[in-house]
């Protein structure tokens, strides 16, 4: 029951969060920094679900997301269907691919997982890029329509901004309602290795096949609300560097947490932004401060805060009890 | 109820198992005792499918497990607690027990999994009170009876240990052999590997003798225990028995 309850003032506190940051931010621009925060917090969950709770590496996890960003492209803007047709088509996509990529893909472990996601990254990559009839190429793809439902119109703004977050808010309570069953039990015990799984009946490889093609899902969805935002996409917003973003922001924000993930994708949101007054010096900062937590933090932001918070609460105890 | 017939089978090009044949008969307790590098864990894999079987036939209340997957092979009522115990370390000691009994969640035997929780944790009393606790957290001795708890919770026919000894005071060890003993008297048919051979053969019905990956010797655990080859090769070198021969 404690357990309940804790879940739901952490859902509370989040609404009461994204509320307050939608009504009372007027600014453009930071209402679309926040946007993109939510983007990436999609992406980060999916991708954490797979490597922080199943331990499952994958370095190509952007092909997704390009995936997801690319169907609705086509289907809305070539093919004239509607974004939310389109969105169907994209999920059922991406987890048509990861299906078909993982099956032979997730046989393999560790490092060499590691370099086979890669290799399919990179692929996916470069179909985007040389399939230019469809793509546009490497000169991108202009014209993608906006989203509307019925007299709303998702302009960038308040409303996708709401749109994003409440389909992220949606995202997080359905992984955790995966984590609380029985899958995700069995998701967490083969994080450590899978014989002592399938010792107690799991098929593990079903199940990473499973948890694959969900956070592709999830990758696809965040390519969706991607596309419709900035209404241009190219193959570089889905390269390589894409899905080492997305394995920091899993394992700044704290691997195997949902909490994590939002911190991870607010930071290496929302950093770059910050630290533009820099100017030539920002790459150098950013990857400072990234060293520096992962030194003092080598479990991610969210462990290392509430470690500070336990520890920081026992000292306040200490002085209080006068010792 | 388990019967293996010149069973072979190996790592890469290395053949670990030699044409091995065992029986296990309905409620018996059968010690397979053996040195380091001697394939007790290989053959138990085997059974439990975890390792290809390249030759012979692994028959189980007379379906053939060869080439069955380890899951189904759970299923046929197998369970094994794993060598150096394996439990789920980032998982808390409930969570562990709870995906013991993953078979019976798949079959939507949600009130019977919630009772055997219950059985097994009186059975195993520091479980209960350790919970909510990570089982990586555990002492040697306690991640053991998490895995013979986590082994049970699948209510198996069959249970298959892997040197529950391994690395355990001796204290503990004995505790852990009365509790397989109690098992037994419960009527649950177990297959028992063991370094400790001594211990292993007091509590077994019969046992097997295994060197590199040939069953050499084989009778009732009391004709094993006073065999002169066995005495040589395996009561007096073995260091496990040396902590037994203080108490």
């Amino acid at each position: 029951m404690a357990e309940q309850k804790k879940i739901f003032i952490e859902h509370t506190l989040f609404l009461t969060i994204v509320l307050l940051c939608g009504l009372f931010v007027k600014n453009i621009y930071y209402l679309q920094i926040m946007t993109f925060v939510g983007i990436n917090t999609m992406l980060a969950l999916g991708l954490n679900m797979l490597m922080g709770y199943a331990g499952q590496v994958s370095l190509g996890h952007a092909a997704f997301y390009g995936i997801g960003a690319y169907t609705t492209a086509i289907l809305s803007t070539t093919f004239g269907f509607s974004p939310w047709i389109a969105l169907i088509c994209s999920v059922g996509g991406a987890v048509f691919v990861a299906f078909v990529v993982g099956l032979p893909t997730l046989k393999l472990s560790g490092y060499y997982l590691g370099m086979g996601t890669l290799g399919f990254g990179m692929i996916v990559n470069i179909v985007f890029r040389e399939w230019s009839s469809m793509t546009g190429g490497s000169s991108g793809f202009v014209g993608i329509p906006m989203l509307e439902a019925g007299p709303i119109l998702f302009i960038s703004g308040k409303n996708y901004f709401f749109l994003v977050w409440t389909m992220v808010f949606l995202a997080i309570i359905l992984c955790r309602r995966i984590l609380s069953s029985r899958m995700g039990r069995a998701l967490r015990s083969i994080h450590d290795g899978e014989n002592a799984s399938m010792a107690v009946g799991v098929n593990t490889h079903f199940l990473k096949l499973q948890i694959f093609m969900f956070s592709a899902a999830l990758g696809a969805i965040a390519g969706f609300l991607y596309a419709h935002f900035v209404l241009f996409i190219s193959p570089e917003s889905f390269g390589f560097m894409v899905s080492v973003k997305m394995v920091t922001m899993v394992v700044i924000g704290g691997m195997a947490s949902v909490w994590g993930a939002i911190l991870g994708a607010s930071l290496l949101t929302l950093l770059p932004e910050v630290l533009h007054s820099f100017a030539e010096y920002e790459m150098i900062i950013f990857g400072l401060i990234l060293m520096i937590v992962m030194i003092f933090m080598p479990q991610g932001l969210t462990r290392g805060l509430l470690d500070i918070y336990e520890h920081s609460r026992k000292h306040v105890g200490k002085i209080k009890t006068g010792k | 109820m388990l019967r293996i017939k010149n069973l072979k089978c190996g790592y890469g090009r290395i053949m670990a198992i030699q044409g091995v044949s065992l029986s296990v008969r309905q409620g018996e307790l059968i010690s397979i005792i053996g040195a380091n590098g001697s394939g007790k864990s290989t053959l138990l894999l085997a059974i439990c499918g975890l390792l290809k079987t390249w030759d012979g036939e692994i028959l189980f209340k007379d379906n053939d497990l060869k080439g069955m997957s380890p899951q189904s092979i759970v299923r046929q009522g197998i369970s094994m607690v794993p060598e150096g115990r394996q439990i789920f370390a980032p998982l808390s000691v409930m969570d562990n027990l709870k995906m013991g009994g993953y078979t019976m969640y798949r079959k939507g035997l949600k009130k019977q999994v919630e009772q055997d929780l219950e059985t097994i944790m009186d059975m195993f009393p520091i479980l209960r009170e350790r919970q909510n606790q990570l089982a990586g957290t555990l002492s040697g001795g306690e991640q053991q009876m998490l895995a013979i708890g986590r082994a049970l919770m699948a209510r198996p026919s069959l249970l298959v240990l892997d040197e529950p000894s391994m690395g355990l005071a001796p204290k503990i060890v004995e505790m852990i052999f009365a509790t397989i003993q109690g098992l037994r008297q419960e009527g649950v048919t177990i297959l028992l590997v063991e370094q400790n051979a001594r211990a292993a053969l007091k509590i077994a019905d019969r046992g097997y003798v295994l060197e590199t990956g040939k069953m050499v010797l084989q009778g009732s655990a009391e004709e094993l225990l006073v065999d002169d080859d066995v005495k040589r090769a395996y009561l007096g070198k073995d260091y496990g028995n040396f902590y037994d021969g203080r108490d």
